[in-house]
């Protein structure tokens, strides 16, 4: 991938007038890239090229540069928003899922088509499985502030491919004319259906808090703290626990289904979101002196 | 002011040729060759079967135990890539072995009856030639004294090797099929307590049909390697 060099060369009479922060500065019809198609969400701007890519916030004048600027471009490639690949990897398993509950034809015998299964537990599990991705889509829309406006096109190939895959998976199972409903029978769903609400509730708790640490339009980044909310008391112990609340919805999920896939589904998310978790973990304690010594990335005192 | 130029160089930083320590260098240089021993010991038994038996057929049974203990052993190279000592991918070392061992265990071994099947002897010959020469490669680089000769079968004999160990592998899972199916070998059928189920007869297929997007890569890529690493040989040669 190749980087570009580029030269600016502002007026050094005023300096203090010079406020071009960088998204103006590509923005800026004198500057021009060699392919118009490179619009600003595909920029890599930097200072050295094995460098970091510098921010759209960046001014020009807070910058360690001299009378002449030497900038390095790249080109990212084609970009999409992560809004947009946020509500099409979850409604894929939304209504995926609802497919295999209301047993479409094609998936299994005929003589099941569009018939129910005569298990509660299974309509329990369609309702919470259902409700769970409809909160991630109006998350995505109303609660989360994104740091990033975009991520690589190809992302939403590989991201979908899991999403709705697993869903499909698992709702193969669940929703099969030979499900076999759990073991230990009510105890297990009922025990099961209040750690997936209480995780629900927590994560959501979490999303929230997340949110006011950071004014709307800015990129900010602060340490998350304990609020009135006890839900959001496992921040003592933990740097994400968002993805601690994730892991216990699908643990949930999985002891109300009792069906292996899910099970799967669960330990490879745990994997994916500890990975996510450790990154953030180490991004707070390089950015912040004062970060909390007690806290584990994800789970408590144990990773 | 403002304008573009073109840096001629493409981002590649330059990479940082970390080698293993003493104690990891010697470790390796042991593995190696017990390696190439070993599959020397299966190429030898091979032979000498051969000469006993006066045909090809059945000489799986004389290097059975061998194959399995040194093919199964070939899982501390993961392991070498895990912990560092060995420069390569993980997961690309990992995928390797593990078809490897999935061949030598999941198939040959589990389904009795492909045992005595011509392209067992296939792939078997076309792994022990190539382990080998790989084996002796990394053993002779890692002591800084790698012979031409070797360097070159690497590099070469896999144009003939690989697609004849791929045929002897696809051969025999296409025979193992009509057994498992059969016998419902390592499947699990719904209803039961877990809600899962598991078609081998299906997966062995499936298999088969990956074969087809990645063989190809796999092969290109060691065209690729081959140019780079045997290429400017002949490049210097010109120049003289």
């Amino acid at each position: 991938k190749l980087l570009y060099q580029l030269l600016f060369i502002y007026d050094h009479a005023n300096p203090l007038n010079i406020t071009v922060n960088m998204e103006k500065l590509i923005q800026c019809p004198v500057f021009s890239l060699p392919d118009p198609q490179w619009y600003p969400a595909r920029q890599s701007i930097r200072l050295d090229p094995k460098g970091k890519s510098l921010k759209d916030e960046d001014v020009l004048q807070n910058l360690p540069v001299g009378t002449t600027a030497t900038f390095y471009f790249r080109d990212l490639g084609a970009q999409i928003s992560w809004v947009t690949v946020f509500l099409t990897e979850y409604t894929g398993p939304l209504l995926i899922y609802l497919m295999f509950y209301f047993r479409v034809p094609f998936i299994y015998a005929p003589k099941y088509d569009f018939t129910t299964s005569k298990h509660w537990v299974v309509h329990l599990a369609c309702m919470c499985h259902s409700f769970h991705y409809v909160k991630r889509l109006l998350e995505t829309l109303f609660v989360h502030r994104f740091s990033h406006g975009t991520m690589p096109l190809r992302n939403i190939f590989k991201n979908c491919s899991y999403y709705w895959g697993f869903a499909a998976w698992m709702a193969y199972y669940i929703n099969h004319p030979l499900y076999t409903p759990p073991i230990y029978g009510e105890q297990q769903i009922r025990l099961a259906l209040i750690i997936f609400l209480f995780c629900q509730i927590g994560n959501f708790s979490i999303h929230i808090a997340l949110r006011n640490l950071r004014p709307p339009g800015s990129k900010t980044r602060k340490i998350p703290y304990p609020t009135k909310n006890p839900f959001t008391w496992i921040f003592l112990l933990v740097s994400c626990p968002n993805y601690t609340y994730e892991l216990g919805s699908w643990l949930g999920f999985t002891l109300m289904t009792q069906c292996v896939p899910v099970a799967f589904f669960t330990l490879v998310g745990f994997i994916q979101m500890t990975v996510w978790a450790k990154g953030k973990h180490r991004s707070y304690l390089k950015e912040f002196r004062d970060y909390p010594p007690l806290r584990s990335p994800i789970l408590p005192f144990i990773l | 002011i403002a304008g573009t130029s073109k840096a001629a160089h493409s981002d590649v930083a330059p990479k940082k040729k970390k080698g293993p320590g003493a104690l990891a260098t010697a470790y390796l240089v042991i593995y190696n060759v017990v390696m190439t021993a070993g599959w020397l010991v299966i190429a030898v038994g091979l032979v000498r079967a051969y000469l006993a038996r006066g045909s090809y057929h059945g000489l799986y049974y004389s290097i059975e135990k061998p194959l399995k203990f040194f093919q199964t052993g070939a899982i501390l190279e993961i392991l070498h890539c895990a912990v560092g000592i060995v420069p390569s991918s993980v997961v690309l070392t990992g995928f390797q072995v593990m078809s490897r061992v999935f061949l030598t265990w999941a198939v040959t071994h589990s389904v009795r009856e492909v045992q005595s099947e011509d392209s067992v002897l296939l792939f078997v010959t076309a792994w022990t030639v190539t382990e080998i020469i790989r084996y002796s490669f990394y053993t002779f680089s890692l002591l800084n004294h790698l012979p031409y000769l070797i360097k070159w079968a690497r590099y070469t004999f896999f144009i003939v090797l690989y697609p004849m160990g791929v045929t002897g592998e696809l051969l025999t899972i296409y025979a193992a099929l009509p057994y498992v199916q059969k016998t419902g070998l390592y499947s699990v059928t719904l209803p039961n307590k877990y809600n899962f189920s598991f078609d081998y007869h299906t997966f062995l297929i499936l298999t088969m049909i990956s074969y087809i997007p990645l063989f190809p890569q796999l092969y290109f890529h060691m065209m690729r390697q081959r140019k780079k690493v045997l290429g400017h040989v002949e490049d210097y040669s010109k120049v003289e």
